[in-house]
């Protein structure tokens, strides 16, 4: 019985991370500049990713799997921002643009060090 | 971390990764442990208070739940037609209460995984957090509710 909760459970928090990933690729393609397209592959793809390893985690009944997908997790948690930031600090450094519906503009290239 | 429970820890860690608690992997996985901790010997901080487990725990309960609310905002937001109507992307000058290097990291972190909102640099005299967010309607708001949220439990546990 359990197994088979379990199984369904899995089943719906790997439809909802495969959505999520798919929202992602959908946001990078929608949004009109770097800034905007990191937000949706930092957030929802990390989110996506992390459901799907959730999602391992419940079906495999083996510890060794379920650490490794934790760990996998945490180590996502822990670089996916870091890309992120990366990605658009270099974009602005090297004079990206933003898009011309950036409503508010306070970064000062001077002020950063580079 | 000293260098004993860090080995130990990330000792663990390996074993985890690697899918073997044989005590010969356990042993390679402190021997590398120990070269990467002595590598970085100089950075290491202060030791770890367990007291503090608490407020990490609710740092991190407040953490998944703010991830799973942006993404879900991401995501309804990529899919409504007129998605430029509601972009007003802007970047804002947050200014930084914390100070040490680990709390900006750990800040700079939260805020771009919460939602809209993504952090792009710090200024040099580490006075501002440069945040780049989604929709900027309200910039005090955003900033109020930034302060107030992560910047506040973070200082709470660094302390």
């Amino acid at each position: 019985m359990i197994v088979t909760i379990f199984q369904y459970f899995s089943g719906f928090l790997m439809l909802a991370g495969s959505a999520f990933c798919l929202l992602a690729a959908v946001g990078i393609l929608r949004l009109p500049d770097i800034y905007t397209r990191m937000h949706a592959a930092s957030k929802a793809g990390t989110m996506g990713t992390g459901l799907l390893l959730t999602a391992i985690a419940f079906v495999a009944f083996d510890s060794a799997i379920i650490l490794r997908a934790i760990a996998a997790f945490v180590f996502l948690l822990l670089t996916a921002p870091v890309a992120a930031h990366l990605l658009a600090r270099a974009a602005f450094l090297t004079g990206h643009k933003p898009t011309e519906m950036t409503v508010i503009n306070e970064l000062d290239i001077k002020k950063l060090d580079k | 971390m000293n260098f004993a429970l860090g080995s130990i820890v990330l000792a663990l860690i390996w074993a985890a990764i690697t899918a073997s608690f044989t005590l010969l992997n356990l042993i390679l996985g402190w021997a590398i442990a120990f070269m990467a901790l002595w590598l970085i010997r100089k950075n290491l901080a202060s030791p770890v208070v367990f007291s503090k487990a608490r407020k990490i725990v609710a740092l991190g309960a407040l953490f998944f739940y703010e991830l799973a609310r942006s993404a879900i905002r991401v995501a309804l937001l990529v899919l409504t037609p007129n998605m430029k109507a509601q972009l007003k992307p802007g970047f804002i000058a947050f200014p930084l209460t914390a100070k040490s290097d680990g709390e900006i990291t750990l800040l700079a972190n939260l805020i771009t995984l919460t939602p809209g909102t993504l952090s792009v640099d710090v200024s040099k005299d580490r006075k501002f957090l440069y945040v780049h967010a989604l929709s900027v309607t309200d910039k005090e708001a955003l900033i109020k509710s930034i302060a107030d949220g992560f910047e506040s439990k973070i200082i709470e546990v660094f302390k």
